[in-house]
């Protein structure tokens, strides 16, 4: 019953978006302010019984009811709650509801937040959206229905696939997903403006707090991914450069470009036609990774089970969206405004360098990512990208990127002066140096990319820190500094944080990749092995019985200096349904890195393969992903409060922005 | 300049498009890992044969002059059982010499297998280490070589021949060397 009334919710949604993105435009073209105020309304009906359809899905998940064949797929009867919900998302139907749950739910957002957006441009705004949301419904009702029936029911379910079967895991697509849809906002703000041929600052402004969310949830969703990868997968990897990652780190360096250029257009009323493509690119970018994980055309470990038909029709539509915003681009772009002029020494032209590598990097990823498929497809021979070209790539486009980042927040508007952001910089400049010739002098050779990485993160980090003693007057004026620092704007200290986060990733990556140690053996109980000082004494291995598995936990006592410090307990799992094999690796942070176990298989004889690993400083690279998205938080909550305002049409003068 | 540039991401878009369209068409399988053998005459082996005792399968035995299709199977592997009555038609009702292989199978397994389901194979050898699978480059079993008279491979058939796999790949490529 559930079923079917989720399926009636779904059609009943189509038909409100198909209204919805019709009828606003009539009421603009008649300047009836009540068929526009009904785009409000239609949004909000599509939320409800999108809601429901959903509900009827999990409901469906929840209570086991396997006459659903998306259920009797993807779910099992033995699995934790909280896998049976997460099973709702964890297939391409499921997700695909998901995705227009997300649709309806940022532009109910935009309609209730709105209010401050005239009505007609709202109108416009929601449209769009609308008209977003009824090419998800009829790729879902057509050929992705999560409703199916399945008769006979059939007793049990196939189970969901065990390495998802984690907490990590449950939540990593959902916020990946709150990212990805998140940019449709900005999306459809861009298509609207185009139509309307206007592009103001407040524009600018009222599109920021979305990308600037978009962007939050999709950086926790990658570096949740990432993190999974790197405890789960079990060789202590955390990320792979995967056609699927790199379809989601487009959209990330995309909407980072986007989130500073819109700053430009707002606070100077210049490069607007860019901002304006930007936004198309973003969303494009998550069209993109939609359609290489759900058509089968690029082999990828995060594929769904794909099928032709589904292809054909998200390619269908990507050409339609994507083909349609840009050929709208082109015919309106040129009745923007010229941009306002500054100088080349500025604050935009640092934003412009930040966008040129950027998007250039996303335009390298891009080109990594489908060279394979392009050399296929012109008869050459199979290939692979791997590491080594996108982490080149990184080293040449991110290495100024991270310079530029130093100085950048230094340089005033319209026109700065290189000289006196050198001044305030130059004992970073000179920390940075000593610590790459420190380096360079200890290793020589190999290292000077270690070196090189080392000082980039010295560099930026201590950058930040002194623009904001500079800010704060922290030197020049000391009592006063505390005073001075509450005055600063919120955005102001969220691109502090978030720019130190890059820093810390910087230095995450640059050490664990230089000094990691490893040590694969083979140990029978009471055997020690040492680690970078670390002496690990295998215990020896118990059975375990889970929920809807069978493992074999492994025991570490970990001694340093003798003293004992932790135990680790790395299991070896076997689910049965579907039968497989994971790792769950035992992880213990330490401040100056993680030790990591992995138990293996049995070698006979008492013996145990085992993987022990040192990895000094990873936990950077997860630090400073959530500094990032503390920064992002703390930015999005000054914007509330000025987006709240009433009378916030003037230009406002606060100082910096991130 | 500013006139061509505007529509320069729109064409980056219509190619990516054309792209994914011709590589979505056909039944092309990302999954799978093209052969480098296709064109390049087989390599030399020497192996034990199934059935007749004492007696060696070698390269030689590929090049009569004749197309033949060399099947590497083993008893263990549930496709294999799958494909076998399309290899006992294609030995019986077409007449191709087919030479079957057995990999990482005992050959006691690989008899009892081959009387359970009917023997297609003209001659058959064991190849227990799996050493001359490796420098056929099988990524797995089954799969099947083509082989023109001269000994060259024209066509690697990955995975079971089951389905459609037969009448639109596997013979049309039969009649282009017959």
């Amino acid at each position: 019953m559930a079923g079917e009334l989720g399926h009636f919710s779904l059609i009943l949604a189509l038909m409100l978006a198909v209204t919805a993105a019709v009828v606003p435009h009539i009421g603009i073209r008649m300047g009836d302010r009540r068929l526009m105020a009904l785009a409000d309304h239609l949004v909000y009906g599509q939320f409800l019984m999108t809601i429901a359809a959903f509900g009827a899905l999990t409901y469906a998940y929840v209570t086991s009811d396997f006459s659903v064949v998306n259920v009797a797929a993807n779910s099992h009867t033995a699995k934790p709650l909280l896998y049976k919900i997460s099973g709702v998302w964890g297939n391409h139907e499921g997700s695909l509801l998901f995705w227009v749950l997300i649709l309806t739910l940022f532009a109910s957002a935009v309609a209730l937040r709105g209010k401050e957006l005239p009505l007609r441009f709202r109108a416009r705004v929601l449209a769009v959206q609308s008209a977003l949301i009824v090419g998800f419904l009829l790729f879902i009702i057509m050929v992705s229905n999560p409703f199916l029936r399945l008769d006979p029911a059939p007793l049990e379910g196939n189970g969901l696939n065990p390495l998802l079967q984690d907490p990590g895991l449950a939540f990593h697509p959902p916020l990946l997903y709150l990212g990805y849809v998140g940019l449709s906002i900005a999306f459809s703000f861009a298509v609207a403006a185009l139509i309307d041929g206007e592009v103001t600052p407040l524009w600018a402004r009222w599109v920021r707090p979305w990308t600037l969310t978009a962007w939050l949830f999709l950086t926790a969703g990658i570096t949740l991914g990432s993190w999974w990868a790197y405890y789960e997968l079990g060789w202590g990897g955390w990320w792979f450069w995967d056609p699927v990652e790199n379809a989601s780190f487009m959209p990330w360096l995309i909407a980072a470009a986007l989130l500073h250029s819109s700053i430009v257009v707002e606070k100077r009323d210049a490069l607007k036609s860019w901002t304006i493509l930007l936004s198309i690119v973003a969303f494009s970018f998550s069209l993109l990774g939609t359609f290489i994980v759900r058509s089968g055309v690029i082999n990828s470990v995060h594929a769904f089970a794909s099928d032709p038909a589904r292809g054909i029709f998200i390619l269908a539509f990507l050409a339609v969206v994507i083909g349609g915003s840009l050929t709208l681009y082109a015919w309106r772009v040129p009745k923007l405004a010229p941009s306002g002029l500054f100088g080349l020494v500025s604050r935009e032209s640092a934003l412009v360098l930040n966008n040129v590598l950027l998007s250039t990097f996303a335009a390298v990823v891009l080109v990594g990512t489908l060279y394979p498929l392009a050399i296929e497809a012109m008869g050459g021979d199979q290939i692979t990208v791997g590491p080594p070209f996108f982490e080149y790539a990184t080293i040449v486009l991110m290495s100024p990127l991270v310079v530029a980042l130093g100085f950048g927040p230094l340089l005033a508007w319209k026109r700065g002066r290189i000289s006196r952001a050198m001044q305030i910089l130059l004992p970073a400049l000179i920390v940075a140096l000593v610590v790459m010739l420190g380096v360079t002098w200890e290793y020589s050779s190999g290292y000077i990319m270690t070196a090189f990485g080392l000082a980039l993160a010295c560099w930026l980090m201590i950058s930040v820190m002194l623009e904001i003693a500079e800010r704060t007057q922290f030197f020049k004026n000391p009592s006063r500094a505390f005073a001075r620092a509450k005055a600063v704007p919120r955005a102001t200290w969220g691109m502090s944080l978030a720019h130190f986060g890059v820093g810390i990733i910087l230095l995450g990556i640059t050490v664990s990749e230089a000094w990691t140690a490893e040590k694969l053996v083979l140990m029978s109980p009471g055997e020690k092995v040492s680690v970078e000082g670390f002496e690990y004494e295998f215990m020896g291995v118990r059975p375990i019985a889970g929920p809807n598995y069978t493992a074999v936990r492994g025991h570490f006592r970990v001694a340093e200096d003798g003293k004992h410090l932790v135990d680790l307990e790395p299991e070896d799992r076997v689910y049965a349904q579907p039968p497989m094999n994971t790792t769950e690796a035992a992880i213990y942070p330490l401040f100056s890195g993680d030790l990591y176990a992995v138990i293996g298989e049995a070698a006979g004889g008492d013996k145990w393969s085992v993987r022990l690993y040192f990895k000094p400083l990873i936990s950077g690279i997860w630090l400073g992903a959530f500094l990032m998205v503390l920064g992002g938080l703390v930015s999005l909550s000054d914007r509330r409060q000025r987006i709240g305002a009433p009378k916030g049409r003037k230009k406002v003068t606060a100082g910096v922005e991130a | 300049m500013k006139n061509v540039s505007r529509f320069i991401p729109l064409f980056v878009v219509i190619a990516l498009v054309a792209l994914f369209v011709s590589m979505m068409g056909g039944d092309r399988n990302p999954q799978e890992i093209k052969s480098v053998l296709v064109g390049k005459p087989v390599p030399s082996f020497s192996l034990p044969s199934l059935t007749a005792e004492g007696a060696a399968l070698t390269e030689a035995d590929l090049k009569t002059g004749e197309p033949m299709l060399v099947n590497f199977f083993a008893s263990w592997c549930l496709p294999c059982r799958a494909e076998h009555e399309n290899l006992v038609l294609l030995a019986q009702e077409v007449g191709l010499p087919i030479i079957g292989i057995a990999y990482k199978d005992d050959p006691k397994k690989s008899r009892r297998f081959l009387d359970e389901l009917g023997d297609p194979f003209t001659k058959s050898a064991s190849d227990f280490d799996g050493r001359v699978a490796i420098d056929w480059g099988v990524t797995g079993v089954p799969e099947s070589f083509l082989i023109n008279g001269d000994g060259v491979v024209v066509y690697r058939h990955w995975g079971p021949i089951v389905g459609d796999g037969l009448a639109r790949r596997l013979l049309p490529k039969l009649r282009e060397i017959s």
